[in-house]
């Protein structure tokens, strides 16, 4: 019956297409030509303005530390969190939704969330003071404790982005069949070999999704930062949307979006590569 | 009701060819079964009977009226599917009468067939219900209900069986025959076990790598098979194949000497069913080494040689024979076929 | 006698280990997982404090950790402030767009994606992989001109075009898991008893896949009503609420910052909740 009609295929997927090629596609040429042109012809000059930025260094730093803190970390809370939830029965449901909450709140609410915490009268500084450690409210939002709003970034990061790792993470789990386990144990395999030797190969195209999606994600983060520091704490996507909504200046901001998009993409490309999935080997 | 012809169909995927070129012509009313292994082309060919498919080059002809180009709903047949594709958000009734409501059946007309067809397939008690409420062998009724509900020129059934077990199967086989033959529709049952296959059909269709091998009726394919492959097919144990050399037209058999074909060359293929025997003595029968006896309560099962090639046979259980014994048996000589062994084609099949 | 015993211990998670070192482990998991639960939680209900104590709860110190001192007034004095409403109604409409708009253009491709083999069908899984290696919201930047020249620009449909993006790669893939998820033989069934194509989708296809879909409709939803950056770069006026708590961000009082947040977080827990049941089919399907 596809030989019947073999244009029914293209005509479902052909809205699609023209979609995504007019808001997908072009302002992505378009972001490339704005960020290596100026006054409508090739120049470099975007880039070198973008480069020479006071912010630059600082915010292309501040987000491959909070990148390498905050991915890993997440993997491990997720990892842990999938391992746990499969040995329980009654009750599974309410912690896998419970642990699947963050996922439905955005970069700025959680934030907001975490502002609420850490702020000056929050209730960290309520905690710190009822056990003595400190001895009157202490800021930790500010530019002079650069270490210590790194952290509060990474934590409001981790608490809201584990989840997502999460729940692919134990979609992949949920397609391993007992069965191996099962056999590795009988072969002896105690639980820390059984993860390492069965398991962690069998969640392989779930790791990888999972790592491709998060870092791709922390490479945007913004929100977060912003709602914590303000303008505090410099990362790359704030200085594009700086350079776009207060300097009113394009071509700069598309040299931002150009140097994620190459991050982003490089991510992607090594993890597809160091993580290569070999479908012969799945069950 | 109406007879169908397949005409010179050929169906490719790519570059395998499913199909190489099938004509087979079923007659009004008539059950025919396409028996064969898995990738013989067997569904294919259904599948394209019922318009899933579209053949490559050919004709089918539904009453005499080609259906080439006609979508599914237009050739007045309905299926049952080998995983009965019992719509699960619709209730047992609804499943019956799906069909009928596509076709704009008044409510009344709806409600008579669907009790029709459910008292014929027992399932009235479970016209509310949802199918996943319904054991295996339940949805299977429903299947076959919702396709006879319709009162279809055409029945199709692909593998309907094949998911239930053992003792299951049987008793459905037994209610699809006698159900069918009150329906008396033309019905095209593919299928790929042999014992389905003998027990329901008017007329078995052997196919395999993408031909049709054989047609006939039940018994005449058992016991005279066109091919090689079709006595290895069919029947358990398979048809035994031995080579024997010919002088004088004759086949020397223990004390025998069979006339073999005029066509046969210097050597001849001796095509024996493993009970077409009975157990005689040395010289006078033919030699049999006998390897491993297996006592099978209703007979006895013997694995062993004929002439240095591998033989199974069946004696009744009464006969007494060890293993690593030798013995003579005396073939049914009305039994036999006699096969081509360049071809494997018989040489009664290769005059026709 | 022996093999009883075995298996009842392995079923119960702890081969060959004395019951003591079985219920301490069995300790140790509950009281991890509850830990995970409250690193959950706690954050939410902190800012729900927050949202609910006023100024004076902002201030006081040091903090109390029960809901003393809360009502709904603070909450609802933030509705009221101006620009609130209206970024919410904005930001319910432009997620109302994105979800029309990659269930129309989405399931479709999702369906074709998972009934036909057709040339193309791996350039275009391609393409809908690519656009998730890259950060999409910055495609907002270089849309910003074109949609100042359609009259696109600070408009709901704007941002609900572009919010599309980031959602319609999604929802091909996981409707692609869906239609899967039906049985071909069904629709074969269909069209075998008196269905045209189409009659066989809306009459069987579509009412299995009813469930799913709407799954994905909610994370389109959730997509678009979460997402700050494009939102903010193309609008000005008509601002979703992200977009309007960032901008008003920096000169607002802390317990509207922390109201803001509890608005945001509502409706997405609830949808969550909604869906809980499609989260791991639909990334196990997605993930692929």
């Amino acid at each position: 019956m596809t030989q019947n009609r073999p244009w029914t295929p293209y005509l479902l997927i052909l809205p699609s297409v023209a979609f995504l090629a007019l808001l997908f596609i072009v302002p992505l040429v378009q972001t490339l030509w704005l960020a290596v042109s100026s006054d409508g012809s090739p120049s470099l000059d975007n880039m070198q303005r973008m480069v020479a930025d006071i912010n630059f260094t600082n915010s292309l730093r501040n987000t491959f530390l909070l990148t390498l803190a905050v991915v890993p970390v997440q993997i491990a809370i997720a990892l842990a969190m999938g391992t746990m939830v499969s040995k329980v029965g009654t009750g599974r449901e309410t912690i896998l939704w419970i642990w699947t909450i963050p996922l439905g709140i955005s970069d700025l609410a959680a934030g907001l969330v975490w502002l609420s915490i850490l702020q000056n009268t929050g209730y960290f500084n309520t905690i710190l003071f009822s056990l003595g450690l400190i001895e009157r409210q202490t800021g930790w939002l500010s530019y002079q404790t650069p270490v210590a709003l790194f952290f509060a970034i990474a934590v409001a990061e981790i608490w809201r982005g584990t989840a997502i790792v999460m729940v692919i993470i134990v979609a992949g789990l949920n397609q391993v069949p007992k069965e191996f386990k099962e056999a590795a144990e009988i072969f002896g395999a105690g639980p820390w070999t059984r993860f390492r030797k069965i398991t962690l190969p069998l969640i392989r195209p779930a790791l990888q999704s999972a790592l491709i999606l998060r870092t791709v994600l922390a490479f945007e983060v913004f929100a977060v930062v912003y709602a914590l520091g303000g303008r505090n704490f410099p990362v790359l996507v704030g200085e594009a949307y700086n350079w776009q909504n207060q300097n009113q200046n394009y071509g700069v901001a598309a040299a931002y979006a150009v140097l994620i998009m190459i991050i982003s993409l490089s991510a992607t490309l090594i993890y597809l590569k160091a993580l290569k999935v070999d479908p012969e080997r799945l069950p | 009701m109406a007879n169908i012809v397949i005409d010179r169909v050929r169906k490719s995927f790519g570059a395998f060819q499913a199909l190489k070129e099938v004509s087979l012509t079923i007659n009004d009313g008539e059950f025919v079964s396409l028996l064969g292994p898995s990738g013989c082309g067997k569904t294919t060919l259904l599948r394209i009977i019922a318009g899933l498919e579209t053949a490559s080059r050919g004709d089918i002809r539904i009453g005499d009226k080609s259906v080439i180009g006609l979508a599914p709903k237009d050739r007045g047949l309905a299926m049952v599917f080998q995983n009965y594709a019992v719509f699960p958000h619709m209730t047992v009734y609804e499943n019956v009468a799906f069909g009928l409501r596509r076709q704009k059946a008044d409510e009344t007309r709806v409600k008579a067939q669907v009790a029709k067809a459910a008292g014929l397939l027992h399932i009235e008690q479970y016209l509310d219900r949802y199918p996943n409420k319904l054991s295996g062998g339940q949805r299977q009724r429903v299947a076959v209900a919702r396709a006879l509900a319709v009162e279809p020129k055409v029945l199709l059934m692909d593998e309907p069986l094949s998911n239930l077990d053992a003792l299951l199967r049987l008793e459905m086989r037994t209610e699809l025959k006698t159900v069918l033959q009150s329906a008396g529709t033309t019905t095209i049952y593919v299928t790929h076990d042999q014992t389905e296959a003998m027990g329901l059909s008017d007329r078995i269709a052997v196919m395999h790598g993408g031909i049709v091998e054989q047609v006939g009726s039940p018994v005449d394919v058992y016991n005279h098979p066109a091919t090689r492959f079709v006595g290895g097919f069919i029947g358990n144990p398979p048809m035994n194949f031995i080579k024997v050399p010919v002088s004088n037209g004759k086949v020397v058999v223990g004390a025998d000497h069979l006339p073999v074909p005029r066509e046969a060359g210097a050597e001849v293929v001796l095509g024996l069913r493993g009970e077409a025997v009975e157990l005689s003595s040395l010289p006078q029968g033919l030699e049999m080494k006998v390897r491993v006896a297996e006592p099978m309560g209703s007979h006895l099962l013997l694995t062993g040689s004929i002439h240095d090639q591998p033989v199974r046979v069946i004696l009744p259980a009464s006969e007494t024979v060890k293993n690593g014994d030798t013995i003579g048996l005396k073939l049914d000589s009305q039994r036999i076929t006699w096969l081509s062994p360049e071809s494997g084609k018989s040489y009664s099949a290769e005059m026709a | 006698m022996n093999e009883q015993t075995l298996t009842q211990n392995s079923a119960s998670g702890a081969p060959r280990s004395p019951a003591s070192f079985a219920s301490s482990s069995r300790w140790l998991l509950w009281s991890g997982i509850i830990m995970l639960c409250a690193w959950v939680l706690v954050p939410i209900y902190l800012v729900a404090l927050g949202a609910l104590g006023g100024r004076q709860g902002v201030y006081q110190w040091p903090k109390s950790f029960l809901p003393t001192g809360i009502s709904l007034e603070p909450f609802i004095l933030f509705l009221t402030t101006e620009g609130v409403v209206h970024s919410f109604f904005n930001s319910l409409g432009a997620a109302g767009i994105t979800v029309a708009l990659s269930i129309l253009l989405g399931a479709p491709a999702g369906y074709a994606l998972a009934r036909y083999n057709f040339w193309g069908k791996d350039s275009y899984r391609l393409l809908v992989l690519l656009t998730r290696a890259f950060p999409l919201a910055i495609l907002a930047l270089p849309l910003t001109v074109s949609f100042i020249r359609l009259g696109l620009y600070d408009t709901v449909l704007g941002v609900g075009l572009i919010h599309t993006v980031l959602a319609l790669p999604f929802a091909a893939l996981v409707t692609q898991g869906i239609f899967l998820g039906v049985p071909k033989e069904l629709e074969e069934a269909a069209w075998v008893f008196g269905c045209t194509r189409l009659q066989a989708f809306f009459k069987v296809v579509a009412p299995l896949a009813l469930p799913g879909l709407v799954a994905t409709a909610v994370f389109a939803f959730v997509i678009s009503w979460n997402e700050v950056f494009a939102a903010s770069v193309l609008t000005v006026r008509n601002r979703t609420l992200t977009a309007y708590l960032l901008t008003v961000l920096s000169e607002s009082p802390m317990h509207y910052r922390f109201a803001g947040g509890l608005l945001l977080i509502l409706p997405s827990v609830v949808f969550i909740f909604a869906v809980r049941r499609y989260l791991f089919a639909i990334w196990g399907i997605s993930s692929k």
